[in-house]
């Protein structure tokens, strides 16, 4: 199978690699995927007083459609406001890396990814954790 | 085509196999380049010498008949086989087909009982499921975390109906050999006829059908740098006489087990690879074997660097390896435009199972993700290796960099305390 020139890219020069502060109140953490699945995503979002993702990194155990995914993610994110973060859908992240069917779910997870940094930030600052319906692809 | 003309294609493949360096193929097991010898020797049946070897009143067919007799004395000698007990086929997966199911049809008197193992390829494993739908019955034996099966599990596994063992001589994933001799003695005791799946082993170590004591046996030529789309059962005809059932009708070709006309080029490549890899094997086993150490040495200086399967019951050009906290597919994509190597990841399958093979180890679905296998072959050189080497430990390096598992894993995390939300 050929991947797009930018899940290469991306997965060559991955954007936002690294660790947040998790103990941070500003930061939220999202951890998912599974070993046993071959992929495991953990993306961070820092959030400034204005409700703004002032930054986001990331790190990835998977193939390089899931690299490629959470690395685009992290770029959408900053600067974007924790609602409208939520907003980012999959097949947005499809249709720019050109991911084929196989790889949907690399862009599921990132979606997940995000949603679940979202939420752990508004759990450590006394918000309600936003109810998101089961994502399409498992 | 002159003389002139055929050396001149043949010197073409040969400095492109010989000149080219990159990319770097390492997936041996998965198929062979022709030898330029073999290539040499098919080219005239495909034009002047182009009979059909059941014609048998002419001399186009006498030509293509003899080209094939002594392309089967040549198979049969690399195995220890008489001629008579070689029947050409498509490959091994048509061999693997005939023979089992061949065998269950032809010996269904007698039981309907097959034991095979859970590591075989799947064109045995999927034979043997389609023989269970035909009313058989099939035991799958486990393999211990060598990729070995257990002689006393075998042993228990022998029913009064058991007509077959189906076990492979080598595996294609890990390389590991079996213990044919054992299981053979213990087949023959028992009035039971032995199969085997040889296509990994056959060129590559010695196999010896009277000594291993194999009454069935799988092989085909792209695996040893013949051409693909030509392998052969071999068919005991003594101590005891065995048969097949046809699985094609047709002409009666290959003394009625095989009917269909003989692929005499192919059929003549498959010859000359065979005698290639009688002569050279000695010689040839000493220096890839070296090169594939001197490989797994350097791969396994890498931390969480692990080795599946057994490194003493293993063929000498193969080596499978794990390399913890990264995904074998993303390993793959840092170098495969330059090397070609395979992994047992699931993103490297459709199903997005990893290797079933590695799971029969009692390898975790972690590690089995984390996997590559290198095959090692004819046209492998240091410089390739000592490449590989440092394109490899790069990746997995930067990989790990990018990896929350080994994050975790260096701050002593305990991952299996962790609720992961399995997809």
């Amino acid at each position: 199978m050929a991947y797009s020139d930018k899940v290469i890219d991306h997965y060559q020069n991955p954007k936002n690699v690294g660790t947040l502060d998790k103990s941070k109140q500003n930061v939220g953490t999202g951890l998912v995927g599974a070993p046993e699945c071959g992929d495991v995503m953990r993306l961070q979002i820092e959030v400034d007083d204005n409700g703004l993702i002032k930054d986001a990194k990331f790190k990835t155990f998977g193939c390089g459609s899931a690299i490629a995914s959470s690395s685009l993610a992290t770029e959408w994110l900053k600067g974007k406001t924790v609602d409208e973060a939520v907003k980012i859908d999959n097949m947005e992240i499809v249709e720019e890396l050109h991911l084929p069917p196989v790889k949907i779910h690399c862009s599921v997870l990132a979606e997940d990814a995000i949603k679940a940094a979202v939420n752990d930030y508004r759990k450590k600052n006394g918000l309600q954790e936003l109810k998101f319906e089961e994502s399409v692809v498992h | 085509m002159s003389r002139f003309a055929v050396n001149f294609v043949v010197g073409q493949i040969y400095n492109q196999i010989i000149m080219l360096k990159f990319p770097i193929y390492l997936d041996h097991n998965a198929t062979t380049p022709c030898d330029p010898r073999v290539v040499e020797a098919m080219i005239p049946y495909f034009t002047n010498s182009f009979g059909n070897a059941a014609s048998r009143n002419h001399p186009f067919g006498w030509q293509a008949e003899e080209a094939v007799d002594y392309a089967r004395e040549q198979v049969a000698k690399l195995i220890g086989a008489d001629p008579k007990e070689i029947i050409f086929t498509s490959g091994a997966t048509e061999a693997d087909n005939l023979a089992i199911k061949g065998v269950f049809e032809m010996y269904a008197s007698k039981g309907n009982h097959i034991i095979s193992c859970n590591i075989e390829h799947k064109a045995v494993l999927d034979t043997c499921k389609h023989i269970e739908k035909e009313g058989g019955e099939v035991t799958y034996l486990k393999v211990n975390p060598d990729g070995l099966i257990d002689m006393k599990e075998l042993e228990a596994a022998i029913k009064p109906t058991t007509i077959l063992i189906a076990i492979m001589y080598a595996n294609n994933e890990i390389g590991t050999v079996m213990p044919m001799k054992e299981i053979s003695a213990l087949a023959k005791k028992k009035g039971i006829l032995v199969f085997s799946d040889a296509t990994q082993a056959v060129g590559k170590i010695p196999v010896d059908v009277n000594k291993d004591g194999i009454d069935l046996m799988a092989f085909t030529a792209h695996k040893m740098y013949g051409p693909k789309g030509v392998g052969a059962l071999y068919v005991r005809r003594k101590n005891p006489r065995v048969k097949v059932t046809a699985q094609m009708d047709g002409g009666g070709h290959e003394r009625g087990m095989r009917s269909g006309t003989l692929n005499v080029p192919g059929i003549v490549g498959f010859g000359k690879a065979c005698e290639i890899c009688m002569n050279e094997m000695e010689e040839e086993t000493k220096r890839i074997s070296a090169l594939r150490d001197k490989l797994e040495t350097a791969l396994m200086k890498t931390e969480e660097a692990y080795i599946n399967g057994s490194t003493q019951h293993r063929l000498p050009h193969v080596t499978n390896i794990s390399f913890k906290y990264v995904e074998g597919e993303g390993l793959l994509m840092g170098f495969n435009k330059d090397i070609a190597v395979s992994s047992g990841s699931a993103c490297t399958s459709a199903s997005l199972e990893p290797s079933y093979v590695l799971k029969a180890l009692g390898l975790g679905d972690d590690l089995a993700h984390s996997s590559l296998r290198f095959g090692l072959g004819r046209f492998t050189t240091e410089d390739q290796i000592d490449y590989t080497v440092e394109a490899v430990t790069k990746t997995v390096n930067k990989l790990r960099e990018m990896s929350p598992l080994w994050e975790m894993y260096k701050e002593g995390i305990d991952m299996n305390s962790i609720e992961w939300a399995h997809h």
